[in-house]
């Protein structure tokens, strides 16, 4: 059973902890220790392959050295040979001999580093995805656990203290509260701007001398005059 | 220090979009985080962080305040609005339907208060799209 369907029955079965409801705390902690034992063996394997590389690399040095050394003693024999020199020219073809001995067994060698490097490799990727797909289902139990944790907290503070999580017409409230106030002071401004707008107009008319001020001096004069 | 501790610390010094962060501890089994973003204060958002993720949860209402009849009503709507709804998801833990963000705990200062104040304006929005399925 996946994982998913595992979280599914234990939230049908009405769980309340689902981490204990999908696997008990026990086998949990095995879980966990399963997966940290397979990481520390896919450090020893990386290790390995770096070793198995580093084999591969040695091995085809003293191949490439040894081919060397064949060609060169090839030549020494061809020239014994043209000299009829046949008593040399065997001691060098014997020479010869063992070198290809040794040269075959390296190359063995090297095939199969190869071959173990690909399988080591493969092991590699291999346990490198059952981690990975351990770690999913690994954090989701957890994850639902955690969750479920704070939210036990969270109510539970509610209680305690002031809420918390009061409740949704209470939220609405104060949103709406808000959302009026900002509005009201949205209007305000507009208002303010708009009466500032008009007191420009009038000081515009006054100085074009189409509004005339309301208290000036000559007013004043014409009023006391007409006493 | 804790992660939780760490950006609690953070949250309360960083600004973000013309925003600050008022961060409360909780105490309990669990860690929690209580934020508060300013002008979404209506909303507070509870952050928990687990071993892969930084979880943020605005809590909605309970079960016991929707109108029972309406509720098959409600969570298809919500399934419907889910993907469409930038970085946050309904969701309901308990009895309580929640939107929530999660993030890698890798994640900057910045994408959690992206987070953060994404998370609380899409909790008031839908709380305000979805009162007529409210007692």
């Amino acid at each position: 059973m996946n994982i998913i369907t595992k979280l599914l029955t234990a939230i049908r079965g009405g769980a309340r902890e689902i981490g204990e409801a999908v696997v008990d705390t026990q086998s949990l902690r095995i879980f966990e220790q399963e997966i940290h034992d397979s990481k520390e063996n896919l450090v020893e394997a990386k290790e390995g392959l770096t070793e198995i590389v580093a084999k591969k690399m040695a091995a085809e040095r003293k191949l490439k050295s040894l081919q060397s050394q064949i060609t060169e003693n090839e030549g020494y024999a061809v020239q014994a040979l043209e000299k009829s020199d046949e008593a040399l020219a065997l001691e060098v073809a014997a020479k010869i001999a063992k070198l290809d001995d040794k040269a075959e067994t390296l190359a063995e060698d090297v095939a199969s580093y190869e071959k173990n490097f690909s399988v080591l490799k493969s092991q590699i990727q291999e346990a490198e995805k059952i981690i990975a797909e351990h770690e999913r289902e690994l954090a989701m139990v957890k994850t639902r656990e955690s969750v479920q944790q704070a939210t036990k907290s969270v109510t539970q503070t509610i209680s305690a203290n002031e809420s918390s999580i009061g409740s949704a017409r209470d939220s609405l409230e104060r949103i709406k509260q808000k959302q009026e106030n900002e509005q009201d002071k949205l209007d305000a401004g507009i208002q303010l701007r708009k009466d500032m707008d008009g007191d420009d107009l009038d000081k515009k008319l006054k100085e074009s001398g189409i509004k005339h001020e309301k208290h000036s001096a000559e007013a004043v004069l014409a009023r006391l005059k007409k006493k | 220090m804790s992660l939780l501790q760490k950006l609690s610390k953070q949250l309360s010094e960083y600004q973000y979009k013309g925003h600050q962060f008022s961060c409360l501890p909780m105490t309990g089994e669990q860690e929690v985080l209580r934020v508060e973003v300013s002008e979404l204060k209506e909303m507070p958002i509870f952050v928990t962080v687990t071993d892969t993720q930084i979880i943020c949860i605005a809590y909605l209402f309970n079960k016991d305040e929707i109108y029972t009849a309406k509720e098959p009503e409600l969570n298809q709507y919500m399934l419907e609005l889910n993907v469409p709804i930038p970085l946050s998801s309904f969701a309901i833990v308990d009895d309580y339907y929640v939107i929530f963000g999660a993030l890698s705990c890798g994640s900057t200062l910045e994408s959690l208060s992206d987070e953060l104040v994404t998370l609380a304006s899409n909790s008031i929005d839908s709380l305000q799209a979805l009162e007529e399925f409210i007692k």
